[in-house]
């Protein structure tokens, strides 16, 4: 597929990153050189330099045959010219954009065909925020997915010395534990990702990622493992576009501390937010942080834009005694160098945004596509279309499936119910499927199963 | 000088407006036969031909005034005003000095409400009418009437709302153009006059009566047609009214605008300053009831209730009604509400004191230095009602209570060297300079200012206009500052 990328930014880069070893065409336009040339040093795609919305430039990058069109740049109006000339002067048949101002989002109209054209905007600020609320949400998890309009969600927990199921089988959790209604999806070990398996016995350290409806969410980690008591002290370190509207949707329930360096942006924060206690300083100084106690914050994230000071302001934080330390890093080698250590959560703003903007490149009825922790699976949505003849998982049993090694069902979700992906379950039309696949080849494969006939139309 | 003679041109036009308000009075003593037409005639006739010959001569004047002149232009027209209302109590009233007179007009048009005279029953209504009149024509300050007519005359209107308007935070339009913000204002003072004045009417008052009074409820002024003032009436439902109509007046009459253009009774709670009034005066009228029931004051808790509320939100109104002799009560009640006086009504009310919203500042600017010692690096800018408050306005705040302070120390001191009691002296500074009403000693309320020498009636008004003018205006005429070019 061609793809043009407007941005090399950070959601720009790594959506490069990402597609580009999927075999698609790549072109990515940004107004500063330098870090396009970095982009083309490691990547294998093209680059060029000029302004975005400019349709000379757009024509120069090959939009005439471009089949989707990605505004990442740092302008929503940018992002939204871009988007409107690619459809009215070029066809462009997909188009996403990227729009930070909540004033843009709260009107839909503005994007519809009669005003900029975009398909479907994305704020991944806003993205990322909500996110990391959801991990606060629960202060034992590792990382929290959503699936179909939230109704079935997947979480990774870490197994505890004692906890209830170390040293058992998987196959205890459903004779043992019925009422409970989970299915595990992938278990990571030390060495690397495990393919569940009943007789799989867990291990203390390892890290579990199950599916559950998003409602018994609780009830299933109260089964699993020792609840830990509700969050109450989050500290935040950044006042940015993330650290703000973090602050926000947490200072009505949660007791907030943001801390930010720049005096004016601290003022600005102060006038905003009403119950957060803004401080001016540098989230790396220990002395500040041992000031405001960071011994006794449950969460501490770190979201500045600066992964260096992340990482650091995370660790002091940890060794400080914080209780869960999240931290936002943007080169993946950090992040992959960083897992298992002192750091609980590393976000990549980039992963967490993808997911939702890859199930626009893919085929068929892909609705969301997630990747889980340190590589441990990949995790696809999709809806089952057509009937018994023309499809071939409609109507089936799961054990009746002809999955490719390395695939597994994990749960469905039929209109407002979550079914487990038990092998007796049966697909029906309309159904989201939930499949977890090992790695990334697997992708293609699933797509191609759940693709209908062409005689269905 | 060219200014100078602006300022004179001004004061000459509003005369002439002035002038208009006798119309009032006139129609009362017609209707009512009293015998003060002549008196009424007379007044209007001196007032409007000096404010012509005055307007006549420098006609020719009409340069835009600066903030200095405004100043100038708002004291001048505060002093002379009142002077020029003297003129039918002193033709109508026998053995009343000039000084007794000024201090009246000077309590009507500033809404204190603390009086001189005696034998308010039998005063012909053409002159009670007057007194309240000039009560609620003071309240929305005259100046805000001159404001959307005089503009039509050619005199520019924003550096007297500058010097008028109190409080701190004087630039909350309602309407693009000034004009356009004093005429809602206005209307809406003159809506809910009459609806208090229908009030009063139901729960058994006269026209007259009813007239009177609820002018001096919506000015916050508190000059009554009776000596005993609202004891006379020993009616609840009367105390219930004039307390429900005290409070509104108490509140900002651009949040009352803004409530009746959107529709939206929600707006009360977003405005902080009505919200902090409200809840401290109704705290206190509980507190108080219960003080005065169990010092066995009043028998009931009923009872207490009711004459602790209604004297309790007419000082703290700054209106200066009263129903029960406080004077009396132990201590600690009428110096509450004295206290109260100086802290509850709004900014944008009729009442006085330093108002709420200096209030809030004072006690929000306590908070954010206990703060600051506890954590050294938090930036925490005052916010009052969701909107930043910038720290020069905080520094205003501060400066204002210390000038307060020390007027009220000075007369206090003045009025003690000419041989008045401590508590006396007191409360009668800051009954006047607060626009109250009575105070406590000698001038209690069922008694009267009359008692007082020459000289401290002279300091209560000065009191009075100081306090009116909030402090600043009036000062600033004294500083060399003002008067080097």
């Amino acid at each position: 597929m061609k793809i043009l990328i407007l941005g090399a930014g950070q959601v720009g880069s790594s959506v490069a990153e990402s597609l580009v070893s999927e075999a698609n065409d790549i072109t990515v336009v940004d107004s500063d050189g330098e870090k396009l040339r970095q982009l083309q040093d490691r990547l294998d795609l093209r680059t060029l330099v000029g302004n975005a919305a400019h349709p000379s430039v757009l024509e120069q990058a090959g939009i005439a045959d471009t089949d989707m069109l990605l505004a990442v740049t740092q302008s929503d109006e940018v992002n939204m010219v871009a988007c409107k000339l690619a459809a009215s002067l070029y066809n462009t048949p997909t188009r996403i954009a990227r729009i930070r101002s909540a004033d843009f989002l709260a009107r839909q109209e503005v994007f519809s065909k009669e005003n900029f054209c975009v398909d479907f905007s994305i704020c991944p600020e806003q993205i990322l925020t909500d996110y990391i609320v959801k991990l606060i949400e629960f202060p034992e998890a590792l990382q929290v997915l959503k699936f179909s309009q939230d109704k079935a969600s997947l979480v990774a927990v870490r197994a505890f010395q004692g906890g209830p199921l170390v040293g058992k089988p998987l196959s205890y959790l459903r004779t043992h534990m019925p009422q409970v209604e989970t299915r595990v999806a992938a278990i990571f070990r030390k060495n690397g990702p495990l393919i569940p398996e009943g007789s799989t016995v867990i291990e203390e350290g390892d890290e579990i990622f199950f599916i559950a409806a998003t409602d018994s969410i609780r009830s299933v980690l109260k089964e699993m493992r020792r609840m830990d008591k509700p969050a109450r002290r989050v500290m935040i370190v950044g006042g940015g576009n993330i650290g703000r509207r973090l602050a926000k949707a947490l200072e009505r329930d949660y007791e907030v501390k943001l801390i930010e360096y720049n005096k004016n942006a601290c003022k600005k924060l102060a006038g905003e937010l009403t119950r957060t206690l803004v401080l001016n300083g540098d989230g790396t100084d220990e002395r500040l942080l041992q000031e405001e106690h960071v011994g006794d914050v449950d969460v501490f994230c770190a979201l500045t834009n600066d992964d260096e000071n992340n990482i650091m302001s995370a660790l002091l934080a940890k060794q400080g005694g914080a209780g869960k330390v999240i931290a936002l890093i943007n080169r993946s080698a950090y992040v992959d160098l960083l897992q298992g250590g002192n750091i609980d959560i590393a976000l990549s703003p980039a992963q967490v945004t993808i997911g939702s903007l890859l199930a626009y490149v893919r085929m068929g009825d892909v609705v969301a596509v997630h990747s889980l922790r340190r590589g441990a699976a990949e995790v696809l949505e999709l809806v089952a279309h057509g009937d018994r003849q023309s499809s071939r998982v409609v109507g089936r049993r799961i054990d009746e499936i002809d999955l490719p090694k390395g695939a597994t069902i994990g749960a469905l979700v039929r209109g407002d119910d979550v079914i487990m992906g038990h092998h007796d379950a049966v697909i029906e039309a309309e159904d989201h499927v939930i499949v977890f696949v090992i790695n990334k080849a697997m992708v293609r494969k699933v797509e191609k199963l759940f693709q209908v006939n062409v005689g269905f139309f | 000088m060219q200014r100078t003679l602006s300022v004179i041109r001004a004061l000459g036009l509003m005369l002439m407006v002035f002038s208009v308000s006798y119309l009032l009075p006139l129609a009362t003593s017609w209707i009512n036969h009293d015998g003060t037409l002549i008196e009424f005639l007379l007044a209007m006739v001196w007032t409007a031909s000096i404010g012509f010959v005055m307007w006549l001569l420098t006609r020719r004047y009409r340069s835009e005034l600066s903030v200095r002149h405004g100043y100038l232009l708002v004291v001048t027209m505060w002093a002379a005003m009142p002077a020029f209302a003297t003129l039918p109590l002193l033709l109508a009233i026998k053995g009343l000095s000039f000084t007794g007179a000024y201090f009246e007009t000077m309590s009507g048009l500033t809404t204190t409400g603390g009086t001189v005279l005696t034998g308010l029953d039998d005063l012909p209504p053409a002159i009670n009418i007057w007194r309240h009149e000039l009560n609620w024509l003071g309240g929305m300050g005259i100046i805000v009437l001159a404001v959307a007519i005089l503009p039509l005359l050619g005199v520019g209107g924003r550096q007297l709302f500058k010097a008028e308007t109190p409080g701190p935070m004087k630039d909350a339009a309602l309407a693009p153009r000034i004009t356009e913000t004093a005429r809602n204002l206005w209307l809406v003072y003159l809506a809910i006059t009459i609806a208090c004045i229908a009030s009063l009417k139901t729960v058994g008052m006269s026209w007259l009566d009813a007239i009177c009074h609820a002018f001096a409820t919506m000015g916050l002024g508190g000059f009554s047609t009776h000596d005993a003032n609202i004891a006379y009436f020993n009616s609840p439902a009367i105390e219930f009214v004039l307390i429900v109509f005290m409070l509104l007046a108490a509140m900002n009459f651009a949040t009352h605008f803004l409530v009746w253009r959107e529709k939206s009774l929600k707006l009360y709670l977003q405005d902080a300053e009505a919200v902090a009034t409200v809840a401290l005066v109704l705290a206190s009228c509980l507190g108080i009831a219960v003080f005065l029931w169990w010092q066995g004051t009043y028998p009931t808790f009923w009872t207490s209730l009711r004459y602790a509320s209604f004297n309790l939100v007419s000082m703290a109104t700054d209106c200066g009604f009263s129903s029960a002799d406080f004077n009396r009560w132990p201590i600690f009640a009428p110096m509450w509400m004295l206290f109260l006086s100086c802290i509850t009504v709004s900014a944008g009310s009729t009442g006085g004191g330093i108002k709420m919203v200096r209030t809030l500042v004072l006690f929000k600017q306590a908070g954010r230095e206990f703060l600051k010692l506890l954590h050294p690096a938090a930036v925490n800018p005052m916010k009052i009602g969701g909107s930043v408050v910038p720290n020069n306005i905080v520094f205003a705040v501060l400066g204002f209570i210390f000038l307060y302070f020390m007027t009220v120390a000075t007369l206090t001191f003045a009025l003690l060297i000419s041989g008045l009691d401590f508590i006396s002296a007191f409360s009668a500074v800051i009954a006047c300079i607060n626009n109250a009403g009575p105070g406590l000693g000698v001038v209690g309320p069922t008694s009267n200012y009359g008692v007082l020498s020459d000289f401290q009636i002279w300091i209560c008004t000065i009191a009075m206009l100081v306090g009116r003018l909030e402090i600043f205006t009036v000062l600033i005429l004294f500083t060399p500052h003002f008067w080097r070019r």
